[in-house]
């Protein structure tokens, strides 16, 4: 049974309450942090948990936070990065829509951690609905002196704000999240210099995911060593992932990470298995931009290990027969599934997004999704298989911020482990006409 | 035809938006852009005329380009009037993989539309999405701020019956 | 100051210089290209990628490479830096990609370009550009557009380096054209039917590095190549009256400000950027108006100047003979001959 951390009361009738979260423990963590600890102790507690941000990249909170510039009589800022939009992702919905508090607690910890007096949430536009249980939960808090000046008499002063978007998935990239908090496009900045020292308002600044945010609260619970005790070597704690596609139970599950992706798929207690009794042909692990495995490198490492749901495990053998944990967007695909054509919609997803600051991002995806839709027409030669390969391989590392990988990682690895269907699609256009293209709805 | 005399928030809206701006340090006001336009949109009429961001560039002080860049680059912001419903699908992997593509075949049929179009009698208008956080419970497609998901034929059919007479043109809510 | 070494050649810096300023000071071949960085325009640069370049040893602090190549122009040395520009296979390849990306949606009608001669894309074009375009699907398409009584857009041509945007910002008063839309659709725009007005704005002429913004009083008047550029001055109330003139006979075709051998405005002895008001670039177009100082000299030269406006052909690429709208004859091509096609002009 895997621990929970996060959601050990997600099911709790009105726990979006603050009432209903104080009587199950919600806010005594900070209560008590407030009181007998400093500022300096939260940090080293975050840097011993081993916690990496959850937002993708798994980039170590505790040394991010340590970065943070702190030059005499300028504001620090937190900003919490709820942009949740890679497909495939909803955990950060789901995890605020249910416990707003937590989060709350988790920024006002932070913020106290980092000398932070102001805070801002900055949440997808389309979650408009969650932004206001957000904005609810804020008030109570302030209601309640857990928010303010001299938060329960401890001196401490935050005030905490949501923002919404207004639909860019670009602004889940932590500069252009700061561009369009400042109520500008959302353009990436070119780095250095990095938020920790130049971010919101030119101030230091922390951006951090909802999740990794969220996190702070259990870890100072339990202690730094304690939380690193969970999973399993340097992937520490618990994650929450996003299980969507062909699968029986799809919903957010709170793993121990270093749980094997087949007990993931498999077990009741996950996603329960394969849809309608069919066999498994690919996963997407952590959302779009991962590369898509086929069935027996998602279930094995190249070596024949198990393969398990933490960062080394699934990233083992590199892109070549590995993947990435990213934002834990689990996506399932049956065995009817066309690889192309998933791929297609990823093409032209991240071709919707490119903000269009850099070219070879700017032109790159519109062109990789133009000749995908030509393979998916009919059209297609053997030749534009390999163009599609150049193409994104002029793409990856040449942009501004890592959109130009999110979109070039998915094409290579398809390409990688599907390219017999790619040359099916080419060779033999009229076949294409009996491929099980898209699905149909269950009925 | 609102002229541009006529755009003006409420009373209740201006003290709104004016309180949203204390929420940043003084000086950074532009920061309130993005929820102001949202205002904006759901106030006059579910999109952004050029005569409306002229005025909300001059609440907020800046540069009437400043408004026409930043709400052109999101998705969000209609700079075309749309439908008195705005029905959003999406198509993204996961919703591709659960059979967006039929909700949409059947909505396009159902309403005589094609994505991107309007009705005729300017009640629904149609978009395809991009990914909307909604993947576990596909395939879904939002109607105004509202989320719906599971969705089958017989829940869309459902659905667009219901918004034969409800407005849900603003995701703001 | 730091020591950084570009292509096996040292140079020592000062502190805060940029690889790409770096290069410049030891010039050459080893200088990358830049398309959208404008030494003169603060925050500009990074955008087109043209200019990256490989970062072999971060520094001698640190020596470990940097993992993906960098922009040149927005990435500052360190002391002991080791950079490899034309001198790693790789990194050219990588520019190639960039440069096609740039092509891929460029209209290619330089016959009918006032830019032709001195373009920036063009002269990149040549060096980096493929036998062929790969890119089979229609091109992205804008109407031109006139912003302003003098000054026109053809949107096509745009690689949106953002120069215009920035002289803009911070050598006029009030801002009205942007980049409004996004990705593949994101386009220079005043949105609403707007002139960009204002004493400066003709500036955003002489920062494109390519032909969408262009001297409508220069329209179809000449090609570049056929006018002689002489340096002259006025004693202008606005500007610091330093022009480069180009004429043809005793009729001056074109003013625009006096350019440096990277192809940016110069500076006036006081250390300013000599940028010139729009009396002096659209109005003063009389030889009597100006004080001649003598013919200018040209550091820059593009594909076309550099060979007296003819080459052999096998130095030149498929691409960059579309470009210039010609026709090989024999084992020769003229340049940039190309008639201009009226059907052809808007």
């Amino acid at each position: 049974m895997s621990k929970k951390l996060l959601l050990k009361n997600d099911h709790v009738p009105y726990i979006n309450k603050l009432s209903v979260y104080r009587e199950h423990g919600g806010y005594s963590v900070l209560e008590k942090t407030l009181k007998n600890t400093s500022p300096e102790n939260v940090l080293e507690e975050v840097k011993k948990s081993g916690l990496r941000g959850r937002g993708g990249a798994g980039f170590p909170t505790g040394l991010k936070w340590s970065f943070l510039a702190r030059p005499e009589g300028v504001p620090r800022y937190l900003v919490c990065n709820a942009d949740e939009s890679e497909p495939g992702t909803f955990k950060d919905r789901y995890l605020m829509e249910r416990i707003p508090h937590l989060l709350v607690e988790g920024m006002i910890l932070s913020s106290f951690a980092l000398g932070a007096n102001t805070s801002y949430i900055y949440i997808r536009g389309e979650y408009f609905y969650v932004a206001r249980i957000l904005e609810q939960a804020i008030e109570e808090a302030y209601a309640a002196g857990l928010l303010g000046k001299n938060i329960l008499g401890s001196g401490f002063n935050h005030d905490c704000y949501v923002q919404v978007g207004a639909g860019a998935y670009i602004c889940g990239e932590e500069t252009a999240l700061l561009e369009s908090l400042e109520g500008k496009r959302g353009n990436p900045r070119i780095k250095p210099p990095f938020p920790a020292v130049a971010g919101l308002y030119g101030c230091p600044t922390v951006v951090n995911n909802v999740e990794t945010i969220a996190a702070i609260v259990p870890i100072i619970e339990m202690g730094g060593e304690e939380y690193a005790k969970i999973g399993v070597g340097k992937s520490t704690g618990t994650k929450l992932i996003s299980a969507s596609g062909h699968i029986n139970n799809p919903g957010v599950y709170e793993i121990e990470l270093g749980v094997p992706v087949e007990e993931f798929i498999y077990s009741a207690q996950y996603c329960g298995g394969i849809r309608g009794g069919r066999k498994l042909k690919a996963v997407v692990a952590g959302g779009s931009s991962v590369p898509i495995l086929p069935t027996e490198l998602i279930l094995k490492t190249a070596n024949g290990e198990p393969r398990l749901m933490s960062y080394e495990s699934l990233g083992d053998g590199g892109f070549a027969t590995g993947t990435m944990l990213g934002s834990g967007g689990f996506i399932v695909m049956d065995e009817d599934t066309s690889i192309v054509k998933n791929l297609y919609t990823f093409a032209r997803f991240y071709h919707h997004e490119s903000c269009g600051q850099c070219s070879p991002c700017r032109e790159g995806t519109g062109w990789m999704e133009k000749i995908l839709h030509k393979i998916l027409e009919g059209h297609g030669t053997l030749k534009d298989i390999d163009l599609l390969w150049d193409i994104q391989s002029k793409i990856e590392g040449k942009t501004i911020c890592p959109l130009g990988e999110a979109a070039a990682w998915p094409v290579a690895a398809a390409i990688r482990h599907f390219r017999s269907e790619f040359e099916d699609y080419v060779t033999n256009p009229e076949s294409i006409k009996d491929i099980k293209h898209y699905y149909r709805l269950q009925n | 035809m609102i002229t541009s005399e006529q755009i003006a928030f409420s009373k209740e809206t201006l003290e709104l938006v004016q309180k949203m701006m204390l929420r940043y340090p003084e000086g950074k006001h532009k920061s309130a852009l993005i929820p102001v336009l949202h205002i904006a949109q759901a106030e006059f009429g579910g999109w952004l005329s050029a005569p409306v961001m002229d005025y909300v560039a001059s609440i907020l002080k800046i540069q009437p380009i400043e408004v026409y860049e930043v709400a052109s680059f999101y998705s969000m912001f209609n700079l075309q009037p749309v439908g008195k419903c705005l029905i959003e699908v999406c198509r993204t992997s996961s919703c591709w993989l659960c059979g967006a593509e039929d909700i949409i075949d059947h909505i396009e049929k159902k309403l005589d539309i094609k994505v991107g179009e309007t009705s005729k009698d300017g009640r629904f208008s149609l978009k395809a999405v991009e990914c909307l956080g909604s993947c576990g419970t596909a395939p879904m497609m939002q109607v105004g701020a509202d989320y719906h998901e599971n969705l089958t034929i017989d829940k869309v059919d459902e659905l667009l019956e219901k918004f034969k007479t409800e407005d849900k043109q603003s995701r703001y809510c | 100051m730091p020591l950084v070494t570009i292509d096996d050649i040292p140079v020592e810096v000062p502190e805060g210089t940029t690889i790409l300023e770096a290069a410049r000071m030891i010039g050459g071949d080893i200088v990358p290209p830049a398309m959208c960085y404008y030494s003169k325009l603060k925050t500009s640069g990074g955008y087109c990628r043209t200019c990256i370049v490989k970062v072999e040893q971060g520094s001698a602090k640190d020596p470990r490479p940097m993992p993906k190549p960098v922009a040149s122009c927005r990435t500052t040395v360190m002391d002991g830096m080791v950079v490899r520009n034309i001198t790693s296979p790789e990194n050219l390849e990588a520019r190639a990609g960039v440069v096609e990306m740039l092509l891929i949606n460029h209209p290619l009608d330089c016959p009918v370009c006032d830019q032709a001669g001195e373009c920036h894309l063009q002269d990149l074009g040549y060096e980096h550009g493929k036998e062929e375009t790969r890119f089979e699907f229609p091109r992205r398409e804008f109407e031109p557009i006139d912003i302003g009584e003098n000054i026109k857009l053809h949107m096509n041509r745009c690689i949106l380096c953002y120069r215009c945007v920035k002289v803009a910002d911070q050598i006029t008063d009030g801002r009205c054209h942007g980049v409004v839309n996004r990705g593949e659709a994101a386009e220079i725009s005043t949105y609403i039917e707007k002139a960009i007005d204002n004493d400066f704005s003709g500036n955003v002429i002489d920062v494109c590095p390519v032909g969408a913004l262009t001297d409508r009083t220069f329209r179809f008047k000449s090609r570049v190549w056929y006018t002689k550029p002489v340096d002259a001055h006025r004693d202008c109330a606005k500007c610091c009256g330093k022009v480069r003139l180009w004429n043809q006979g005793e009729e001056v075709l074109r003013v625009t400000a006096r350019k440096d051998k990277w192809g940016e405005v110069e500076d006036t002895a006081d250390g300013s950027t000599a940028w010139i008001c729009n009396e002096c670039r659209f109005d003063k177009k009389h030889i009597n108006d100006w004080t001649i100082e003598g013919p200018s000299k040209i550091d820059r030269h593009s594909v076309i100047s550099a060979n007296h406006y003819e080459t052999t052909l096998r130095n030149i690429k498929a691409d960059t003979i579309k470009m210039m709208g010609s026709k090989p004859h024999g084992d020769k091509v003229t340049l940039g001959t190309g008639a201009l096609d009226p059907n052809n002009i808007h």
